[in-house]
């Protein structure tokens, strides 16, 4: 007894210094590319050039940040292009995945089968890029529109499939009491079902928002031309790979600009973009963890 | 209640589906796509003909195949070890650190990689300089990328990973672990026979979810690392990235339009093969 007590300490001990030297390199290995992209932001163009990029400013500014606030209206734009795709795209889809959920798992829905088929068939097959573009551009008519990043983000097979299982847990009798007391299928549905499914709504709000919060692709495809205010993330691509719109986005700030501090204002605009959900994270992730556990174990 | 689900699915997803027709045309934009002249399988032809769709092939299924079994493998392992620390804290701690680069765009990471990377003044190449050594310039040499990428995705995804198993491992029966402790087994022994085995219907299930999509890439991953930089294609085009480029600088339609089609199709007999050969060896588990 004595003898197999050591042992299993030991290969304990061992597994327990493995881990902690790994997945503390792996955890700083998360942290420091955005400490670092911060640091830089309020650091000196010339001081970038000199040393490249460090852990600590060598010469602080906040020189980039002035810039994007004596113009302030594209950053400003972009903030409410976002937020506004952000808040209505969750909500909607979040009912809408919500009640295509209920419906699915309803053991008195006789086509609930069929219908979850239809719906999963297309994740396995699609049509393929260049079919869909020509569909919201050609025919949808929806070039330049905030129509066009909104609505083909709102459901996925995924998410339903994943609420499905959520709502599984929920039991039958509820439905039947509601029922009895002669609601109809939507007011159980809202007063009797959706209370209950508070893990659930905030793990898929979570999903649904953070691909609302960082869409790119779309208003890179569809967001070309006309529309003034790009959504964040799409803002940022373009400074990031276009000279010409960084210095769009601080023209009338009626300075002279003959060399553009272009990786400290990168930087800056990086900050100001990824921001809110990186200050978010520590109060939803605990849900979203809790979510996907739940998910998890329910398979 | 499904009504809405329906109209999403039959407006985005079905109705593009008769639009792959476009594939075999010479797809001219005013006349539309059933109008346009049709060629047959001239599109395909060009494209084997000309080498670009093995290229994008490989590339593609390469990528995804060290994403697959580097990325499972990895949070496979962190799973399993953080299960065993004792400490609370440092495994709430560790978790939320590692699930953080899942929460930021794909535009934000390739910025933190020119940070870090780029010839002139990013953080890794200082580094070298200044320990003597010469850092290559990364943007010009292709044959740096694959391990540029593999590494960029593993850092993105392994803290959503760890999570999902580590999810799957909190929830497995413990009785069992108490039963193998008490017969003496060490650690090692009971991550062997008890934790992996328990482990074994999430891993496949997510392997197949993976298998499905090996003709897909992580577009915009690849689209934000490597962009417009024809220097790097040989090893960085993947479909995705190529379906894209060609439709949004080129116009070329058609062309683009047949490579997405070989990209479902091909796809969808893997994922249909993946399964019949999981529900083979055992019924339980596959998908459907």
């Amino acid at each position: 007894m004595h003898t197999t007590h050591i042992r299993k300490d030991k290969s304990l001990i061992v597994i327990n210094v493995i881990t902690y030297i790994l997945v503390t390199i792996f955890c700083v290995m998360c942290i420091l590319p955005f400490w670092m992209i911060i640091a830089s932001s309020f650091s000196t163009e010339d001081a970038i050039r000199r040393t490249g990029f460090t852990l600590w400013p060598v010469e602080t500014s906040t020189y980039s940040y002035e810039l994007l606030f004596r113009s302030p209206d594209q950053m400003i734009g972009a903030y409410v292009v976002t937020i506004g795709l952000t808040l209505v795209g969750t909500l909607v889809g979040l009912f809408l995945v919500a009640m295509t959920g209920y419906a699915l798992q309803r053991r008195d829905f006789p086509y609930r089968n069929k219908i979850m088929f239809y719906i999963y068939f297309t994740s396995l097959f699609s049509a393929g890029l260049v079919p869909f573009y020509l569909l919201i551009v050609q025919y949808l008519n929806l070039r330049d529109s905030y129509l066009a990043i909104l609505l083909p983000l709102l459901m996925s097979p995924w998410l339903i499939v994943l609420m499905k299982n959520f709502v599984k847990a929920i039991p039958h009798e509820i439905t039947e009491s509601g029922k009895i007391d002669g609601a109809g299928d939507f007011t159980i549905f809202v007063k009797l079902i959706l209370p209950n499914l508070k893990p659930a709504l905030a793990t898929i709000g979570l999903f649904l928002a953070l691909s609302y919060w960082n869409e790119w692709y779309y208003s890179s495809l569809f967001l070309t031309t006309k529309v003034e205010y790009r959504p964040l993330q799409y803002h940022l691509y373009n400074v990031i790979n276009k000279v010409a719109s960084l210095k769009n986005s601080v023209a009338g700030s009626n300075v002279v600009i003959t060399d553009l501090p272009g990786e400290t204002l990168k930087m800056a605009t990086a900050v100001i973009a990824t921001g809110p959900i990186i200050l978010l994270y520590p109060f939803v992730q605990k849900y979203f963890v809790a979510g996907l556990t739940v998910g998890a174990v329910k398979g | 209640m499904c009504v809405p689900a329906i109209l999403f699915f039959l407006v985005f997803a079905y109705l593009p589906m008769p639009g792959a027709y476009i594939a075999f045309t010479n797809f001219q934009y005013n006349k539309g796509i059933f109008a346009s002249p049709f060629v047959g399988l001239k599109n395909f032809q060009f494209l084997f003909i000309s080498g670009q769709l093995g290229l994008l092939l490989k590339n593609t299924v390469l990528y995804n195949l060290a994403f697959i079994i580097l990325g499972n493998v990895l949070q496979l392992a962190f799973a399993i070890m953080l299960n065993e620390v004792a400490s609370k804290g440092y495994k709430k701690t560790a978790q939320s650190i590692m699930f953080l680069p899942y929460f930021i765009s794909d535009v934000l990471v390739s910025l933190l990689v020119y940070n870090l990377i780029n010839y002139d003044f990013g953080f890794i190449s200082h580094l070298v300089r200044s320990l003597g050594g010469d850092m290559p310039k990364v943007y010009q040499n292709a044959n740096a990328w694959p391990f540029i990428i593999v590494l960029v995705h593993l850092w993105k995804s392994t803290g959503y990973g760890t999570v999902v198993y580590f999810a799957a491992i909190t929830g497995m029966d413990s009785s069992m672990m108490e039963a193998a402790q008490i017969d003496g087994a060490n650690a090692w022994q009971r991550i062997r026979y008890i934790t992996l085995p328990t482990l074994k219907p999430t891993v496949i299930i997510l392997f197949l979810f993976a298998i499905g999509g090996i003709l897909k890439g992580n577009f915009g991953l690849f689209y934000n690392l490597v962009g417009n930089n024809s220097m790097l294609f040989k090893t960085t085009d993947i479909i995705e990235t190529y379906v894209y480029r060609s439709m949004m600088n080129s116009f070329n339609f058609s062309q683009s339009s047949a490579v997405g089609l070989f990209q479902s199709v091909v796809g969808f007999f893997i994922v249909l093969g993946a399964n019949a050969f999981v529900k083979h060896l055992d019924p339980d588990y596959a998908l459907f």
